[in-house]
């Protein structure tokens, strides 16, 4: 067989394997993207409008005396919850991605599957589970009553819709961090080590550079649905506010697809260019 | 440090598994509450049995888990061998950012833009019914492509790729080489692709809720639609069944695979891999 | 273990694409019907599943096999919104009253070809030439019900009891449960302050809007299907909701609770009713449905199974059902079949325009963002 012949096979096969893809991903990315913004750029009758959009900038609304605009303060709460539950499973996530990995192969296996499984149960199933723990007349309460410890109220605060982010996603985030850790080179480690870093510095050093592309992805995976639910603060929050997703999901409810997709376009431009600012710093940091 | 690491791991467990716990628990309730126990019964699991419809959609759900994660585990996995292989830049940056996309994308993004696209073609074919099990399915494919290609590339770039030329050499066509010496190189990354794509599409409710048609419902949505009604126990002993199989998976693979992962040998030839191109940084 | 756990979704898989491939395989005619969640009698408590003996009925009666494809909706929006997307075509629908007169006056019901469906003739007077169909075109009532107001007595006192007033007592702060639907919710400020649920002015959606903002801070939660929970449990004391729903609650009450009913003056009535959209593919088998939904098996038994009140003469007359419901149970269930008409015809929801919607959907989003 000649080279030429080979070559020509090979560019045979990267055709025959990413021309299939490719084809998808315009089909059912790409055009459906643009659908979006046809509808959030359209009124009722498909005529272009600018109107969906700065209804998500102006619309106003009366809370006590002063007034509001509503989106915003919709959206930045939906944004201040879900970075919040960000933090938390990335605080809680990160060691226990790292004592995973450390761990010896075949309880790595049993303890990444055990960390899967609360997913295959339906979430809704999960988020119900949670109600019933959390209420007032509930178990957490019923078991600190036991303890003479008083009672919390935590259901309908914004810590439940928190707890309920938290729950729901902390798989995601743990997930990625453990594929990069799993992955170190113990030697590098050691040699810090062997350098005169504290175990400390070997954290901050070493190993935290070298996770931040799993660190990276898991705050995509976490923060991404946590931003955009709309089934958790229905339930924890006893509906009392709404959500980026309640906004969204509420508008198509009440048949204002357009405006539904003009509060998705937002939310989508706002989320990449977060995500690519995100991605830029951590290429800074690791170049370092 | 060893106990501490203990302790944070049980912790973190039961987290993870007291909601599990608690429906465990109810499901047994003899009555209909969900959150006053009143004594034990096995009355919802019988109840289960009957209900078709319920069961039903538990079947729709894992038909419909099924066949997107093994689709999109092909489609995914050719897609990567092709990329990684890309040399031309302005189709390979195309590539990374489409991939990215549903990612960073909201569920109710893809969902609603999806279901719009849908509805505009059903409707330019004069379709009755836009909206079936072929859309879900091609939804449900969509969202789950980029974890397996995700999944998939760093096998590839952690691997020898002496070994598919070396294959080649001694005769192997592209294909056979690729089979012989690629394929079980990245399997790991495949199998990690796969299941990602299956727990995720086993537990999608938004997407689904917005590209469901009139003859296939998948089990999150029934339970959504319970909405006005009460969801029963009957819900509660559904997933309680579901903790036991999985468990029970587990627990075989566990007595019979005993040396599970391979992964000893293929985490140092990762390191291998890594160690060099961290030298080629430098 | 990935290596067995992957073997094991394939070998499933395998199965599941077998089973399906073999479910296509006879040319059986389809019925798609689209329901409210939870809403029809399925089989559990031994009772009658619907669905299969529906499919069964039709196969002895017609020597031709027919499968019904149920699904289900959440609220008559979700439904609309399904529909009117032209998305999907279903051959039954299931909706509220103020839903039909929406989907005819957009022109997407068909009219009944009542000849197919004799037992309308069970159908009682009363529930007969409703607002929602003046003429007796469209729809055929599936049910009707009120809402009322369920309290825990344990908790609350019995002189405060009476009225939507209960809902704003401030001694009851932190117990109280309100709708998480917006037209619900606002309806139940409209009757407290005798405002028309349906007006087309502003000025009075704005007042009741103030109303909900007063009561805002003393709602435990906004609720739906939670309702069962929290009053079941004793987590919250007072909340509306539909009087059928009442009795599902009493058979789930922990010890400490003892949960009572009653209807504020004014309240709200609703009709459900079986329509076919114009999208239906087959049209006389879905007349052959709703009439058979009319029979008298299946509707006694979607009437136990909702606890919703029945429109249908031989449900109501039936001995056996009203022993297993009870005297009291039936005595709210069906208050005064007689007034029903003219009360109806005041208090119910009509449909309103869409500038209003969005009106009432704005309202209603300002309530949620304090």
């Amino acid at each position: 067989m000649t080279k030429t012949a080979v070559k020509q096979r090979k560019s045979f096969a990267q055709v025959f394997c990413l021309t299939p893809y490719s084809v998808w991903a315009v089909l059912f990315i790409v055009v459906p993207l643009i659908f979006v913004a046809y509808y959030a750029l359209t009124d009722n009758s498909y005529h272009f409008t600018l109107d969906n959009l700065t209804r998500f900038f102006t619309a106003t609304s009366q809370v006590g005396d002063t007034e509001v605009r509503t989106y915003l303060v919709i959206f930045m709460r939906s944004l201040r919850l879900a970075v919040i539950s960000t933090i938390i499973c990335f605080l809680m996530g990160y060691p226990i991605a790292y004592i995973i990995a450390r761990a010896p192969a075949k309880t790595q296996s049993i303890l990444i599957t055990l960390i899967m499984i609360p997913m295959w149960m339906n979430f809704l199933i999960r988020t119900y589970a949670w109600m019933t723990i959390l209420q007032d007349t509930g178990i957490l309460n019923g078991f600190l009553g036991m303890l003479h410890l008083g009672k919390v109220h935590i259901i309908g605060t914004e810590t439940a819709v928190i707890i309920g982010m938290v729950y729901d996603y902390f798989p995601y985030m743990i997930l990625p961090i453990y594929s990069v850790m799993a992955k170190l080179d113990v030697r590098l480690l050691e040699a810090a080590k062997d350098l005169g870093c504290n175990s400390f510095g070997v954290l901050r050093r070493v190993i935290f550079p070298l996770s931040l592309p799993g660190v990276i992805s898991g705050i995509n995976m976490v923060l991404v649905p946590s931003i955009s639910t709309f089934y958790i603060s229905q339930k924890l929050g006893n509906g009392k506010f709404y959500l980026i997703g309640d906004a969204i999901e509420g508008q198509y409810v009440a048949n204002n697809l357009h405006f539904a997709a003009a509060i998705a376009l937002i939310l989508m431009v706002i989320l990449l260019v977060c995500m690519a600012f995100l991605q830029r710093m951590a290429n800074k940091h690791s170049a370092v | 440090m060893k106990t501490a690491s203990k302790i944070y791991t049980a912790l973190i467990m039961i987290f993870l598994f007291a909601p599990i716990a608690i429906l465990l628990v109810f499901s047994f309730n003899a009555s209909k509450s969900l959150s006053v126990f009143s004594g034990f019964s096995l009355n919802w699991y019988k109840e289960l049995f009957k209900d078709t419809e319920t069961l039903r959609s538990v079947r729709n759900t894992l038909i419909l888990a099924l066949s997107a994660s093994a689709i999109s585990t092909v489609l995914g996995t050719a897609a990567a061998v092709g990329m990684d292989k890309l040399r031309n830049r302005v189709y390979h940056a195309f590539l990374d950012t489409v991939t990215n996309i549903p990612m960073i994308n909201p569920d109710i993004i893809t969902g609603i833009s999806l279901m719009l696209m849908f509805v505009f073609v059903g409707r330019l074919f004069g379709a009755a019914t836009s909206l079936n099990f072929t859309t879900m399915l091609i939804a449900h494919i969509t969202f789950c492509l980029p974890y397996v290609i995700l999944q998939v590339l760093p096998k590839l770039k952690q691997m020898d790729r002496s070994l598919p030329e070396a294959a080649m050499d001694l005769g192997c066509t592209p294909l056979r080489a690729f089979f012989k010496a690629t394929l079980p190189e990245i399997m790991p990354g495949i199998i990690t692709g796969m299941l990602m794509a299956f727990t995720l599409s086993l537990d999608d409710f938004v997407i689904s809720y917005f590209t469901t048609g009139n003859s296939f419902q998948t089990l999150p949505i029934r339970i959504y639609n319970m909405t006005k009604k009460t969801v029963t126990p009957k819900m509660y002993a559904l997933a309680t069944i579901i903790f036991f199989v999985i468990l029970t998976l587990l627990l075989i693979s566990n007595t019979i695979d005993t040396d599970s992962f391979r992964s000893s040998g293929e985490d140092r030839k990762a390191r291998k891999n890594k160690k060099n191109e961290e030298a080629k940084k430098a | 273990m990935k290596k067995i756990l992957s073997l094991a979704l394939i070998l499933t898989m395998a199965l599941s694409m077998a089973l399906l491939a073999g479910c296509g395989k006879t040319a059986t005619q389809t019925l798609n019907v689209y329901n409210w969640g939870e809403y029809i009698s399925d089989g559990s408590d031994d009772s009658l599943d619907t669905i299969k003996a529906f499919e069964s009925w039709y196969e002895q009666t017609y020597k031709k096999k027919v499968k019904v494809n149920y699904s289900t909706f959440a609220s008559n929006e979700d439904m609309y919104a399904k529909l009117s997307s032209g998305a999907v075509s279903y051959d039954v629908i299931i909706p509220s009253d103020y839903m039909i007169a929406r989907l005819a006056e957009e022109n997407m019901l068909l009219p009944l070809n009542f000849d197919n469906i004799p037992n309308y003739k069970y159908i009682n007077e009363s529930f007969r030439g409703l607002y929602y169909d003046p003429d007796n075109v469209y729809s055929v009532p599936y049910t009707y019900n009120m809402v009322g107001i369920i309290y825990n007595a344990n908790a609350v006192d019995e002189e405060d009891v009476g009225g939507w007033d209960l809902m704003w007592n401030e001694k009851y702060a932190g117990n109280i449960l309100q709708f998480n639907n917006s037209r619900d919710a606002f309806a139940t400020a409209q009757y407290k302050l005798g405002l028309d649920v349906n007006s087309e002015d502003r000025a009075t959606w704005d007042q009741a809007l103030a109303e909900l903002k007063i009561q805002a801070p003393m709602v435990k939660s906004y609720v739906m299907d939670e309702i069962y929970n929290m009053l079941e449990s004793g987590e919250a004391a007072i909340g509306a909701y539909y009087a059928g729903d009442y009795f599902t609650m009493l058979d789930a009450q922990a010890e400490n609770v003892d949960l009572q009913f009653y209807y504020p003056e004014p309240t709200n009535y609703f009709v459900d009713a079986m329509c076919i959209p114009s999208c239906c593919q087959s049209k006389e088998l879905a007349e052959i449905f709703i009439n058979y939904m009319l029979s008298e098996e299946p509707a006694i038994a979607n009437a136990e199974y909702t606890y919703y009140a029945s429109p249908n003469s031989i449900v109501y007359n039936n001995e056996g059902y009203l022993e297993d419901l009870g005297e009291e149970t039936i005595g709210i269930l069906y208050p005064d079949i007689e007034a029903f008409k003219e009360n109806y015809n005041i208090y119910a929801y009509r449909n309103m325009s869409n500038e209003q919607l969005d009106y009432l959907n704005t309202l209603w989003e300002s309530l949620k963002i304090n």
